[in-house]
């Protein structure tokens, strides 16, 4: 069918978008490998010589390496524990019959398209500001003593922020694996007598598992790398420095960047890790 | 009987669906009111919700004090330059892929998806370094690359599903009518993609519009989107709640609306094929 020469046509096509994602790919990995084994201090000196593993060694023995490990957990886990139950709640409501479904499918999906440095100003501002803030004058209107969110309560804060963004993105997904339920399995479970909550557990949920398990990859391989949402709001301050976001402060900030790097390449293995998991459900669906 | 429980359900359905729908979208809302409002309206203890003194005044002020249009522009370049580039790109690449495809093309494409997952703060400074040598730094016409070639594995991908939804014999006929490789691209292949096309760029015009890694780490005065606009709101020009709603509103809108039209794209898109 396809003749050898609309095979290497085919593959004189398929050069630019490879060569330039190979490059995109491999001459800024070089390089990071490459600093990464060097004492590299650009403000300090510049490069004062190759020094092994040192950086590597260095990176994970650092006071701030732990927490921020910690903090990383604590914010990739709980926006995927809000996100994914609350989606898979809204998904089966969104999902039934109502009055006006559209309109509430685009109020639901918004806060994706918002851009990440106008949610965290707008949350940061309008409603976690311990004056003006509007949660502030609601704790005051039930006689609280308003909360400052984004210093005594960071992590709570920034997982609520984070949480908001990323719901649409779950909901819209599980509502599209729902719909591709068969509803009569459902309607016999039902005549069966089966209960509500035995329908969800037995039916529901395991025909969900796979949208669930691509959420899941997804969303972490995009909430390990969140950067706005923390620059806009804390800057890294009050406990809420990422792993990504203590390797862009050891880059651009205090410019140790082979320290950085050696972070950098950290975060790149544990993405990597990640995405084969991600790539094996993908790729089974090529077929 | 059966019809009365129906409309029951359906009206308790209606309500509690609503409420939270209204619950998800209010931060949107109270900025969108909070926008019109004066600046002493904006804080005031208990909140107004609708009856205040509507006002444009805090549109012309931001627009006048930071040069608004510029970061507009800048953000309708980068964004828009970036995808329509990463689509003629990904074009020939797709189609190869779909309608000529070899035993490594799988393998291509997950290849493809991987360098999506790169993390970018993994290569900041290299990246960073090679502006500054290039004299990249702070100019759009770096971003619109970086941008293309962050977004093109998306579209690649979404363009590659499009195609594949064509039936094939179409392509053949063609070329049995006697059409070359260009004329089939061009008079066959893209009229009937350009749905497929057109969802793509629109999907990728969000993503670039909304990406704050790079252009808030790439770009200082001249090249600055949307996003280091709102940036630069942080402090203290952010405790102006007016002025921020004000500005925020200006840099959703045009995507909020975008983003109500691509809703099916976005599973396909963001997804890669694996939900439909």
């Amino acid at each position: 069918m396809a003749t050898a020469q609309s095979r290497s046509a085919a593959r004189l096509m398929m050069t630019p978008a490879v060569v330039l994602l190979l490059g995109w790919m491999l001459v800024p990995l070089i390089m990071t490998l490459y600093f990464s084994f060097k004492r590299y201090l650009p403000l300090r000196g510049g490069d004062l010589g190759w020094v092994g593993f040192e950086n590597y060694v260095r990176f994970v023995t650092s006071s701030a390496f732990w927490p921020s490990v910690q903090t990383t957990l604590i914010i990739v886990g709980g926006v995927l524990v809000i996100t994914i139950c609350l989606g898979v709640l809204l998904a089966i409501l969104l999902d039934q019959p109502m009055w006006g479904q559209g309109i509430v499918r685009i109020l639901v999906i918004a806060p994706f398209f918002v851009m990440p440095t106008v949610s965290a100003l707008v949350w940061k501002n309008m409603f976690m500001d311990p004056i003006n803030g509007l949660f502030a004058h609601l704790w005051k209107f039930f006689g609280a003593e308003p909360i400052q969110w984004l210093s005594q309560a960071s992590l709570p804060s920034l997982v609520m922020i984070v949480s908001w963004q990323w719901l649409p993105f779950a909901t819209l997904i599980l509502l599209t694996a729902i719909q591709s339920l068969d509803s009569e399995q459902l309607e016999a479970a039902e005549m069966d007598g089966a209960p509500a909550l035995k329908r969800f557990w037995y039916i529901i949920l395991p025909h969900l598992s796979r949208a669930i398990t691509i959420v899941v990859l997804i969303q972490t391989i995009f909430l390990l790398a969140i950067f706005a949402e923390i620059f806009v709001t804390t800057g890294g301050a009050f406990g809420t420095k990422t792993l990504s976001y203590l390797i862009f402060q050891r880059v651009l900030e205090s410019q140790n960047i082979g320290l950085g790097s050696a972070g950098g390449v950290y975060a790149i293995i544990l993405a990597n890790i990640l995405a084969m998991f991600l790539m094996r459900i993908v790729g089974k669906n090529l077929d | 009987m059966a019809r009365s429980v129906t409309t029951q359900r359906k009206t308790i359905n209606t309500v509690l669906a609503w409420a939270v729908g209204l619950l998800i979208f209010f931060p949107i809302l109270w900025t969108i009111l909070t926008s019109f409002k004066t600046e002493a309206q904006a804080i005031n203890d208990p909140p107004i919700w609708f009856f205040f003194d509507w006002t444009l005044e805090n549109y012309s002020v931001v627009q006048e004090r930071s040069n608004y249009m510029k970061f507009l522009w800048n953000s309708v370049i980068i964004a828009g330059g970036s995808t329509v580039l990463g689509v003629i790109i990904a074009i020939p690449a797709a189609w190869s892929m779909a309608f000529v495809p070899s035993k490594r093309t799988k393998d291509i494409l997950l290849w493809m998806l991987s360098t999506k997952m790169l993390p970018a703060v993994g290569v900041l400074y290299p990246i960073y370094l090679l502006f500054i040598k290039l004299g990249l730094l702070d100019s759009r016409f770096g971003l619109v690359i970086v941008l293309m070639l962050i977004n093109l594995p998306i579209i690649v991908w979404m363009l590659y599903t499009y195609f594949r939804e064509i039936p094939g014999e179409i392509l053949e006929a063609a070329r049995m009518d006697g059409a070359t490789l260009k004329e089939e691209i061009i008079y066959v292949l893209t009229p009937m993609a350009i749905p497929g096309i057109a969802s793509t760029l629109l999907l990728n015009v969000i993503l670039a519009w909304n990406e704050a890694f790079w252009t808030l780490n790439l770009t200082a005065a001249n090249a600055a989107p949307l996003t280091a606009f709102i940036a630069s709101y942080s402090s203290p020009e952010g405790l102006f709640y007016a002025k921020l709603s004000a500005a925020s509103v200006m840099a959703i809108a045009p995507i909020l609306i975008m983003g109500w039209f691509s809703q099916k794209q976005l599973v396909r898109g963001l997804t890669f094929g694996a939900v439909k």
